[in-house]
């Protein structure tokens, strides 16, 4: 098999002196997504966010291209390729849309600017209210513009925390459209509680449950077990 | 009339001091989450050092410079020293800075001798023009000059350079800007530096001004930049502008009618905007220029 482009062994974080996971390890093969799921709480978001070094684990490793990652600074672990869209989008606000994508370009020249213009066309919407601030979009688009953004870098792994989160059905059909296409050139990881799209998009999943990974499979055994999907996601 | 101009000049002069050390200290503020109370020191070290290259130099642009370069090396090692190790905690940068400003007001004495000095403007800033019954003093409108070509550049630098957006983002969200790769720390410590610099530049303007320069000074205009702060909004650099010249002209005018007051007025001003209008006249997290 071939090597995993994530890995997480036994890691363990805390924030301030809760212990918030316990014992999670997973990994992240090339080129497919790869869905966490779990209840409220469970800890997926501090997974992400160990992940990017802004909560690091206490104990266990994070491994990214077979390198020991765990304890580096999240510039630096961004910089190694991953990009991260937080639950909260993390829009700069008071910037437009323009200075929020190119507040994430390293520099400007040919080539990052032809990676800006294949970004938009994946996301043309986003060139419509180019010059609009950040803080007057709708969710959608805010959800968008961070997607967008993340892609911005030549990033080999994007983290992304519950893109559907607040958007209307049909705002979500789109954004998961988008998801979908980068799925061509991009290894994922997908934090989503809308089973109906996790299972559309995803290769395969695990299951968080109280900081810990407790199941694991292909996205299809979870469509044909409902026990496991009530147990752990309360859904039928 | 010539009066109420004179005051007003006097007041932007004043106000464009105050400027200089609190565009420094909302900034750091809104980027680094910073309480600074040593920032005044800064003001301080480079009214002493400008006086004394001035003093040797004889070149007063050269006690400019020389006074800047202060600010930006005692501004690096206040960051690294006194400020890295304590950022997240309030509580700890208060005492720290607060100690440290203690610890810079007392070392100019230690370097500089204990006693005041005095200060005078250069020849060519010295005296004034008449335009009609108005008189306008050189140094003053120099100081205005000043204030306002600094705002200008800082104002171009946040809104049209890579560094300035990174900058007003780092003010929004640190932690994206770390998402995304660029290094805050970094940015940090340049912040820092420019904003003591400012400060070095304010205090090196001031000396001429007020023609005596003492250990303390740093202390009591750091009052007056902190009630800037609050009406300006914390972290607006345009409000820093806009509030110190609101603060310069109250207390010019009040020096002139009620001087015992001026201080006061200052503050029930920052009463007002705290009581109704908490984020300041300028603040909200969206806008750091
Ligand atoms: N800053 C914090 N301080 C203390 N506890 C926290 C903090 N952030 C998260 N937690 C706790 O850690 C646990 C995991 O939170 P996390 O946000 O990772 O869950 P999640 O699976 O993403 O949940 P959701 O589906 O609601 O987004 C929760 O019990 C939460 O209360
Ligand atoms: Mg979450």
């Amino acid at each position: 098999m071939m090597k995993a482009l994530l890995e997480l062994h036994d890691v363990q974080t805390y924030i301030d002196q809760y212990h918030i996971l316990h014992d999670i390890s997973f990994e992240v093969p090339k080129g497919e997504v790869t869905v966490l799921l779990g209840r409220n709480g469970a800890g997926k978001t501090t997974t992400l966010r160990t992940i990017m070094g802004l909560n690091p684990a206490a104990k266990g490793s994070v491994q990214y291209n077979s390198e020991d990652i765990t304890k580096l600074s999240p510039y630096k672990i961004a910089k190694k390729g991953i990009g991260y869209v937080p639950e909260d989008q993390g829009i700069f606000e008071g910037l437009t849309v323009g200075e929020n994508m190119r507040v994430a370009m390293k520099k400007e020249n040919e080539s990052t600017h032809e990676r800006m213009e294949w970004v938009l066309d994946l996301f043309p919407d986003l060139k419509t209210f180019w010059k609009k601030p950040g803080g007057q979009l709708s969710g959608g688009q805010k959800q968008m513009l961070a997607i967008a953004r993340a892609y911005m870098n030549e990033n080999e792994l994007l983290l992304i925390d519950e893109p559907s989160k607040g958007l209307a059905p049909i705002v979500v059909e789109k954004v998961m459209e988008s998801i979908q296409q980068m799925k061509e050139r991009t290894t994922i990881v997908l934090v989503e509680q809308n089973f109906l799209m996790a299972s559309r998009i995803g290769d395969q999943f695990y299951i968080l449950d109280d900081g810990q990974t407790v199941h694991q499979g292909a996205m299809e055994e979870l469509q044909e077990n409902e026990t496991l999907r009530k147990k752990y996601l309360g859904i039928a | 009339m010539d009066l109420f101009f004179n005051l007003a000049i006097n007041g932007l002069a004043t106000g464009m001091l105050i400027f200089l050390l609190a565009a420094g200290l909302t900034i750091i503020f809104g980027l680094m989450d910073v309480l600074n109370f040593a920032h005044g020191g800064l003001f301080a070290w480079g009214a002493y050092s400008g006086v004394w290259i001035y003093d040797i130099s004889g070149s007063f642009l050269v006690a400019i410079l020389g006074a800047i370069v202060t600010g930006l090396l005692l501004g690096a090692l206040t960051e690294w020293l006194i400020i890295k190790p304590v950022y997240g905690n309030h509580v700890q940068q208060i005492l720290i800075t607060l100690g440290f400003m203690l610890v810079l007001s007392e070392m100019l004495k230690v370097v500089f001798g204990p006693n005041q000095k005095s200060a005078a403007p250069p020849a060519y800033l010295d005296g004034s023009w008449q335009l009609g019954d108005v008189i306008l003093i050189k140094y003053r409108i120099f100081i205005i000059l000043v204030g306002a070509l600094v705002y200008g550049i800082t104002y171009f630098i946040l809104k049209r350079t890579r560094i300035g957006l990174i900058v007003r983002a780092g003010v929004m969200n640190k932690e994206m800007v770390q998402s995304l790769g660029i290094n805050i720390r970094l940015v940090f410590m340049l912040v820092f530096m420019v904003g003591s610099a400012m400060a070095a530049l304010g205090g090196v303007l001031l000396a001429p001004y007020s023609g005596v320069i003492y250990a303390e000074m740093g202390m009591e205009f750091a009052i007056l930049a902190f009630i800037v702060v609050v009406i300006g909004g914390m972290g607006s650099f345009t409000g820093s502008l806009l509030a110190a010249i609101l603060v310069g002209m109250a207390q010019a005018f009040m020096a002139y009618y009620v001087s015992e007051l001026s201080l006061a007025v200052n503050m029930l001003l920052m009463f007002a905007v705290l009581i109704f209008r908490p984020q300041g006249l300028f603040g909200g997290k969206g806008e750091a220029a």
